[in-house]
């Protein structure tokens, strides 16, 4: 299981990237791997406001749908366009390509707080 | 009558493999208080006994076999071709359950995947889903659909489109704290000047019938840029039968078209064989209700249909899903499959051009006579008009039905300050000859 | 692999032969040409013999009830006798119009009329709206009326309790009532706890929402105690009917402390599946819910019916005019011939089905409700999972015996769920060949297991991609040349 050293994660599966401002995020390989075949993923608009621990966005398999929670509050100001006609990337690049949305961070403290990688693999075990 | 093929020795087997002496012991977990004796019905009759029965209902029916109908509004009659009745009679189409297993259903799978072909065609839009319950609840829908792709809270409804239809509308947004506006009249099309009023920030979605339901023609372009300028959508309740000639939804810019399918290959049936389509442009592909069928190939690369976008649905989403919608109509879209695969974009147009002339004609001749007069003077329509007359309405109607027309349809339910006004619909159904004998018995009132 | 109409098109030909058009050109001005269509569909030019051989060829693409065994837990596959098709299809059903005068619509007044009346003896209500068009319509349809009957009282109540095992229609027509879902864990076996209702039953409590036998085929035992719950914190008790056709004519809902049901016409009472539809849902009201019914409601005054209009706390209309008629006339004639002793001894008979197969399959694998069911039963797929075959496999594999797969992964309470409901339309002869392919294919599974992994082999076309379905959709054909 894929768990890269630089990111922060949330127990529900989710990663978060600080760039600045601002927190990159998207789910993580384990959950890419639960999901299997991303068919769908529906992503707030630019603009929305998120809050910590609140569902915004969705991922969808042939048969399943699941709520992903966002690690962080702040406002929406990156959405990853190419999951509409592309949406097997979350399973190919969950990491990078398949990432969700980027937001503008209105608690930045909130990213401290979150799941280092170590912990987050203790917690799948 | 018994449908029971198991015979007595065939259950003491069952029984005894079951581990009981009697079938009751597998009720008996029912509580005693809670079972019945029996229920206070009549005892079972034969096939021969229930055939008279039915036909002694339907006897008491007048149906337009005996006579002239020229009532529309919202369920018409038009021809239906036998090769529509023959699909839809198969056992194969009828009898099969929902196509959730897909390599057992290409049947049902292709022919709804064609349907959804010609809906789209027809409405000039995108992606058609597999069928609704009926126009209004699709019109319903339509205004939920604006509501959940805005983000807004406000639908803004003409009166002009059926009172069945506003109120279906208002049933179903009842829990969902939207609030309706409803647009005037203008001469009994849709208040261009209102729409622009009530248009507002916060409106997410216009929703216009054309033919609305005095059949007069809309400028559905035009509500478009109303629309458009307070970035709401515009939902069109359509006609298919007419998108032969007259203008498609998706050329005058619609978002959404929805409307009653029952002109295209189905009977009046008291209104009972309505089936409700749904067309978008494809941006609202994966926030529609219903189900859709898809196109994809199987495991040797042989091409095939499955039902597709179906995490949008109850049984994946439950409480979080698109509508709630299961069991819709497959088989009365079925026979609009049929229906519309004979046609041809040049016979929807004789079609649609036959129905403009014949119920034209009926116009022309109706206000000839002394005391019919236009109720919306200078309205294009299609297929239904609406006509003042000074008759008593009542009177007018019973001495029609005397001999043997049905029709026109008294307006005075259906909306204030019209109790003089009535509406003919016209298809083409009806020869010169019938029409001659309505306008013939109409003068002679 | 049966063409695409547009694929069969041959420029220039129609189908069909338009009426006589011989009306005389009016004075009137011609349509503005804004009305106009301005670009030409793209729709399929065939004739007719072409259009009949293309939906018959496709018709035989189907597995149907008339043709193939259905064990599909949850819809009760049962016989649609054809003696309904034709009496359905009676020119006094079929050519009336909604908005003719009522003394021309007698007959199918009394007919919906008597149906309503049938229905509430049936299942212990006061009265029934006909218009709601399928289950979940009707489930939308009661929730409303439980809306209104609190509103009216002054109460605010927003929650509806449904147990997990509940048909996704229950919650997602509860959002779209606008009311929260709240729901309970139900055992293993399907049944509620009820201290764990007691807790959940809070104040703001509308109704519970429940499936009797629940969807695991058990009955809840512990019904009259929850009902009597229910009532003491003033909450309704909403009887989801898809499960009816268990207690026909041996109990009824009513009985049970239920305020409110729907009733599936196209399971209990074998109206056609249609390949998903016109089904009818129905919902019938114990008395204090009465006022809130849709409208119209037809009235019997002196022999003659009539639609009244005049019901001002009516909840208003799901759908126009009243229902989906014809399905309401096949119903209305199945109660007819079946009649009282009929309809009790198809209740019976479907429970002793259910019973005798699962005492048959359940050494295959695992039946987590127990031994004994009501007219269902569900079996988990779990243990082949080691064999890397799982609940779908199977079914695919059924597929390729002539058989129509039963009801998978729902409840989503079971993993690898297995849903089977025979009916009482089916010999022993029948039920024997499904359980002894049944068993072959659960010991294939261990042995052999790619053939349940690459199934079906033999039907028109082998496991479809429903990945790229969903990924790169197609929904319509592409464009003519």
């Amino acid at each position: 299981m894929n768990i890269p050293k630089d990111l922060r994660y949330v127990k529900t599966h989710e990663w978060a990237s600080k760039e600045g401002k601002n927190v990159r995020i998207g789910i993580t390989d384990h959950a890419q791997h639960e999901i299997t075949d991303v068919v769908h993923v529906e992503l707030p608009s630019k603009g929305k406001k998120v809050e910590k621990g609140q569902p915004c966005a969705v991922v969808e398999s042939v048969k399943s749908a699941f709520d992903i929670y966002a690690p962080v509050s702040g406002t929406v100001i990156e959405v990853n366009d190419k999951l509409d006609s592309n949406p097997e990337l979350v399973n190919q690049s969950p990491y990078k390509d398949g990432f969700f949305v980027v937001i503008e961070a209105s608690n930045m403290p909130e990213y401290d707080s979150l799941m280092s990688p170590e912990d987050y693999e203790k917690s799948l075990k | 009558m018994n449908y029971i093929p198991v015979n007595e020795k065939d259950n003491k087997a069952m029984l005894e493999s079951i581990g009981v002496k009697d079938a009751a012991e597998l009720f008996s977990v029912i509580p005693e208080e809670a079972r019945i004796a029996k229920l206070d019905m009549p005892e079972g009759i034969s096939e021969h006994k229930l055939v008279k029965e039915l036909e002694r209902l339907a006897a008491r029916n007048l149906s337009s076999k005996e006579y002239a109908s020229y009532l529309g509004a919202g369920v018409y009659e038009h021809f239906i071709p036998a090769v529509v009745g023959e699909i839809t009679n198969r056992s194969e189409f009828s009898t099969a359950y929902t196509p959730y297993q897909p390599e057992a259903s290409q049947g049902t799978l292709q022919a709804i995947f064609e349907y959804q072909s010609m809906i789209a065609e027809l409405t000039g839009l995108d992606v058609s889903n597999a069928s609704l319950y009926d126009g209004a609840s699709a019109a319903a829908e339509a205004a939920l659909l604006c509501v959940r792709s805005t983000g807004k809270k406000k639908i803004a409804v003409s009166k002009a489109l059926h009172p069945e239809y506003r109120k279906v509308i208002a049933t179903y947004l009842r829990g969902s704290g939207i609030t309706i506006v409803e647009i005037e009249l203008d001469n009994g099309a849709t208040s261009l000047a209102d729409a622009t009023k009530l248009c507002d920030a916060e409106t997410g979605g216009l929703v216009i019938q054309s033919p609305n339901f005095f059949g007069i023609i809309e400028d559905l372009a035009e509500f478009k840029a109303v629309a458009q300028n307070c970035s709401a959508l515009l939902a069109a309740v359509i006609n298919p039968l007419s998108l032969g000639v007259l203008s498609s939804p998706g050329e005058c810019g619609a978002d959404i078209a929805v409307g009653e399918g029952q002109v295209l290959g189905n009977p009046a049936g008291l209104g009972g064989f309505t089936f409700g389509f749904l067309a978008v442009k494809k941006e609202f592909a994966w926030k529609i209700p219903g189900r859709i069928v898809g196109q994809t190939t199987d495991n040797k690369g042989d091409r095939g249909y499955v039902l597709t976008l179906q995490s949008r649905e109850q049984h994946i989403r439950r409480e979080k899903a698109t509508s709630n919608i299961c069991t819709n109509s497959a088989l009365n879209a079925l026979a609009a499959c049929v229906y519309l695969s004979g046609w041809g974009p040049d016979g929807m147009r004789k079609l649609g051009e036959q129905n403009i002339a014949k119920s034209s004609y009926a116009f022309e001749q109706i206000i000839k006579i002394p005391g019919f007069s236009p109720a919306f003077p200078g309205r294009a329509f299609f297929n239904e008009f609406a006509v003042k007359t000074d008759r008593n309405v009542e009177e007018l109607g019973k001495k029609l039905l005397s001999k043997k027309i049905m029709g026109p349809l008294p307006l005075k339910g259906f909306h204030a300050g019209m109790a003089d006004t009535v509406l003919f619909c016209v298809t083409e159904t009806k020869t010169r000859e019938d029409i001659d004998r309505l306008v013939k018995t109409l003068s002679e009132i | 692999m049966e063409k695409q109409l547009i694929e069969m098109m041959e420029q220039g030909q129609t189908g069909y032969s338009l009426p006589e058009s011989d009306v005389p050109a009016t004075a009137l001005p011609p349509l503005p040409d804004k009305y106009l269509r301005k670009t030409r569909p793209s729709l399929p030019e065939l004739s007719e013999p072409e259009i009949l051989r293309h939906f018959t060829r496709l018709s035989r693409l189907n597995y149907a009830l008339s043709t193939n065994f259905y064990p599909l837990g949850s819809c009760t596959m049962k016989y649609n006798p054809p003696v309904n098709e034709i009496l359905s299809g009676l020119p006094g059903f079929k050519y009336i119009h909604p908005y003719q005068p009522e003394t021309s619509l007698q007959g199918a007044m009394e007919l919906m009329y008597n149906l309503s009346e049938s229905l509430c003896e049936i299942s212990g209500m006061h009265a029934f709206t006909l218009q709601p068009a399928a289950g979940a319509h009707g489930e939308f349809t009661g929730l409303l009326i439980i809306s209104s009957y609190f509103k009216a009282r002054g109460e605010k109540r927003t929650k509806i309790i449904v147990p997990d095992s509940a048909h996704g229609t229950n919650p997602a027509s509860a959002a779209l009532a606008g009311f929260e879902i709240i729901a309970v864990k139900s055992g293993p076996d399907g049944l509620l706890d009820v201290e764990k209702i007691k807790e959940t039953l809070t104040p703001d409590v509308a109704a519970i929402m429940l499936t009797v036998p629940n969807t695991l085929g058990v009955f809840e035992k512990n019904i009259l105690k929850i009902s009597k719950l229910a009532k003491k914190n003033g909450s309704l008790m909403y009887y989801d009917g898809a499960n009816l056709n268990a207690i026909l004519g041996n109990a009824r809902p009513g009985d049970f402390g239920f305020d409110l049901i729907h009733i599936n016409l196209h399971k209990t009472f074998s109206t056609p599946h249609g390949g998903g539809g016109p089904g009818a849902g129905p919902v019938g009201v114990k008395k204090h819910l009465a006022e809130f019914l849709p409208v119209p409601r037809i009235e019997k005054k002196r022999g003659k019916f009539g639609f009244d209009y005049d019901l001002p706390e009516s909840i208003g209309k799901v759908r126009s005019f009243y229902g989906n008629f014809p399905v309401l006339v096949k119903a209305y004639a199945y109660i007819l011939a079946l009649g009282s002793d009929g309809l009790r001894r198809t209740g019976t008979q479907a429970v002793v089905n259910a019973n005798y197969m699962l005492s048959k399959l359940k050494s295959s694998l695992p039946a987590p409700a127990g031994d004994r069911c009501m007219h269902e039963f569900v079996l988990t797929g779990k243990p082949l999972v080691e064999y890397g075959v799982r609940t779908l496999d199977i079914a695919k594999r059924l597929l390729d015996f002539k058989y129509y797969a039963p009801t998978i992964y729902f409840p989503t309470i079971v993993e690898e769920a297995i849903m089977i409901e025979p009916t009482e339309t089916e010999t022993k002869a029948t039920l024997d060949g499904f359980i002894e392919t049944f068993l072959k294919i659960i010991e294939e599974a261990k042995q052999n297991p790619d053939m349940a992994r690459h199934a079906p082999h033999t039907t028109p076309v082998g496991r479809l991609n429903e990945v790229e379905a969903a990924r790169k959709p197609v929904l319509k054909w592409g464009k003519v040349q």
